[in-house]
């Protein structure tokens, strides 16, 4: 219902923004003030927010894929019901990101349709497959890292709803760390073949997962405006410095080796990687990564198979809604 | 260098808590497969929840069986280093998942017996069993009003779902008799007080798919004829499929800590 009052509020054209209003909400954003749904705010601020929290939104779901690959395979069953959980948790990020760019106006039917239909995009680090069981501690470790270490600024983010459903996010993403982390840390106190597995999935993901922070900060398109609206906290590359920093040392613990030759410590204790194939990067957003066509088949599967059932949750839902109304009249 | 089957000495008391534990380590299985690939993100984290749950009473009722056996095994050995002819679980949830109302129809069935199966165990005089039942009823009890909704929804819904809702029903009527078959074993942790007789639980098994069949305009086959064997091994052929894919691991790189 609350949305659907909003999407009413949306339609009216507001033409050319009124000056004094975008002072005074640029002001507010300045002051640290949340932002919350029924607030006025500028269209290209509304616009932006759905595009990034959607994203999120379809990352969290396409994401689901890679990590379900091994739910069925997962070697023992304390592993396997710790997947599934954490599967299921991503689906719940799903369901809320979804949830909060309701709140600014378009229903997650559409923002799904938009990701079906090829026109919005997922983190382009779910179009690399998952290999091994080593893939999966990776995943956590390096993958679920790099997203909180992205994430950690957005609970502060200006847009209320995204904030919070940062902060529930960020503290599963976290466990989520720990235990891929966990699962590295036995593979390399085990068999020279599990160590081996551990090395493999290092360096298959390292370099895709430096690419989640997106394009070097010279070539970023979006960051100016999410900077000045508070959406954005740090550059691309201070959050890939961040995250390389932090996760040297703990590559290092476990005795594995970061498949950058040429990455030097400088005197400020900064790891230095070496240039991204940034080459690759366009590729996989361009659609040409190993898994896109496979995910998006997946999840279009999913959807067109799911039809039936959601059609009969409706046609049920009218009848017995029909029903009460005829019984109320009696 | 294969790994080798264990060998389990299924006394009447280990293979009762297997029988269980494989039902629901398969069933959660048979779940699992859906996580990502579900009708809707509601019913991705439906299905994976009561997945998790069966998992979760699958790896008490293993350990317990491992410690009933008093060996060396434990709750990954019985599930992974066993094959086809040692699983013990019904015929019902190794079913594939087939569409959506299959896989719903497949667990209204289950869940209708495990609750109250799991209600009558809660009286065992092994305690373990007792507590093992105590929270596993509370689950079962959530997944059947799950299934009993969908299948209210499916068969009042639309002409489609109400076609497929009863080709399930029709389906896997078969497999449902075995749930209350005992054998001589059991009959005597049943007079120990120890095990559930399940004979006297068919008639409220019943009457609670007829009353939601009733609502949700479904009819249950009048055919009495029943397949058997999960519960000696006698599988159907997609078992084995299931566990060269649950097993695959530990049977590529035997003897190794995950």
């Amino acid at each position: 219902m609350y949305t659907q009052a909003l999407n009413t509020a949306e339609a009216d054209d507001r033409g050319l923004e009124d000056a004094a209003e975008a002072a005074q909400f640029q002001a507010r954003i300045d002051a640290e003030e949340r932002i919350e749904p029924n607030d006025w705010m500028p269209a290209a601020y509304r616009k932006t927010l759905t595009r990034q929290i959607s994203q999120h939104a379809h990352s969290e779901i396409v994401g689901m894929l890679p990590e379900g690959n091994w739910i069925t395979r997962a070697p023992t069953l304390r592993r396997k019901a710790a997947l599934l959980a954490k599967v299921q948790d991503e689906c719940g990020h799903g369901l809320y990101l979804y949830a909060a760019a309701e709140t600014l106006g378009s229903s997650r039917e559409e923002l799904v349709d938009a990701m079906l239909a090829g026109k919005a995009k997922y983190s382009s680090i779910f179009n690399y497959p998952t290999l091994t069981w080593a893939d999966i501690g990776t995943i956590g470790w390096l993958v679920d890292g790099a997203a909180i270490m992205n994430q950690i600024p957005l609970c502060r983010c200006s847009y209320g709803p995204y904030a919070r459903a940062m902060i529930r996010v960020c503290k599963e993403e976290s466990f989520h760390q720990r235990q891929g982390y966990e699962i590295m840390l036995t593979l390399c106190r085990g068999s020279d073949e599990q160590k081996a597995m551990a090395q493999d999935a290092l360096n298959r993901w390292w370099w895709p997962v430096l690419m989640m922070f997106g394009p070097p900060d010279a070539t970023s398109q979006h960051s100016d405006a999410s900077t000045k609206w508070k959406i954005k906290r740090f550059s691309n590359d201070e959050l890939r410095q961040k995250f390389v920093d932090a996760t040297v040392p703990q590559a290092q613990y476990l005795g594995l080796t970061i498949p950058d030759p040429g990455m030097t410590q400088d005197a400020d204790g900064h790891w230095r990687y070496s240039e991204i194939d940034w080459t690759e990067f366009k590729q996989v957003l361009a659609g040409n990564g190993p898994c896109n066509r496979d995910r998006m088949a997946a999840r279009r599967k999913a959807h067109a198979e799911g039809a039936w059932v959601r059609e009969a949750a409706a046609a049920y839902a009218a009848k017995r809604a029909q029903r009460q109304t005829a019984q109320a009249a009696e | 260098m294969a790994t080798a089957n264990i060998e389990v000495s299924e006394t009447p008391l280990v293979l009762y808590a297997l029988r269980r534990a494989d039902d629901a380590l398969i069933l959660g299985h048979r779940l699992s497969e859906w996580c990502g690939h579900a009708p809707m993100l509601e019913e991705d984290m439906a299905l994976s929840n009561i997945a998790l749950d069966l998992i979760g009473q699958a790896r008490e009722l293993y350990s317990y069986a491992a410690k009933a056996e008093g060996g060396d095994n434990d709750e990954d050995k019985l599930a992974y280093l066993r094959d086809v002819r040692q699983y013990r679980n019904l015929l019902l949830v190794e079913q594939p998942n087939g569409d959506f109302a299959q896989t719903l129809v497949r667990q209204f069935f289950y869940s209708a017996f495990a609750d109250l199966h799991w209600r009558a165990m809660m009286s065992s005089r092994d305690t373990t069993l007792a507590a093992i039942a105590a929270k596993s009823e509370k689950e079962s009890a959530y997944h059947l009003r799950h299934a009993s909704e969908w299948l209210i929804r499916l068969g009042d819904g639309t002409e489609e779902s109400h076609t497929r809702a009863q080709a399930a029903i029709d389906h896997l009527w078969a497999f449902t008799g075995e749930m209350f078959a005992v054998d001589d074993g059991e009959r005597a942790l049943i007079h120990a007080g120890i095990a559930v007789d399940p004979g006297p639980l068919r008639g409220r098994w019943l009457q609670t798919l007829s009353d939601v069949a009733h609502e949700a305009t479904l009819i249950l086959p009048q055919n009495d004829w029943m397949q058997q064997g999960g519960r000696a091994g006698r599988h159907s052929e997609h078992l084995g499929h299931l566990l060269s894919e649950l097993q695959s691991m530990q049977r590529t790189f035997p003897g190794l800590t995950w």
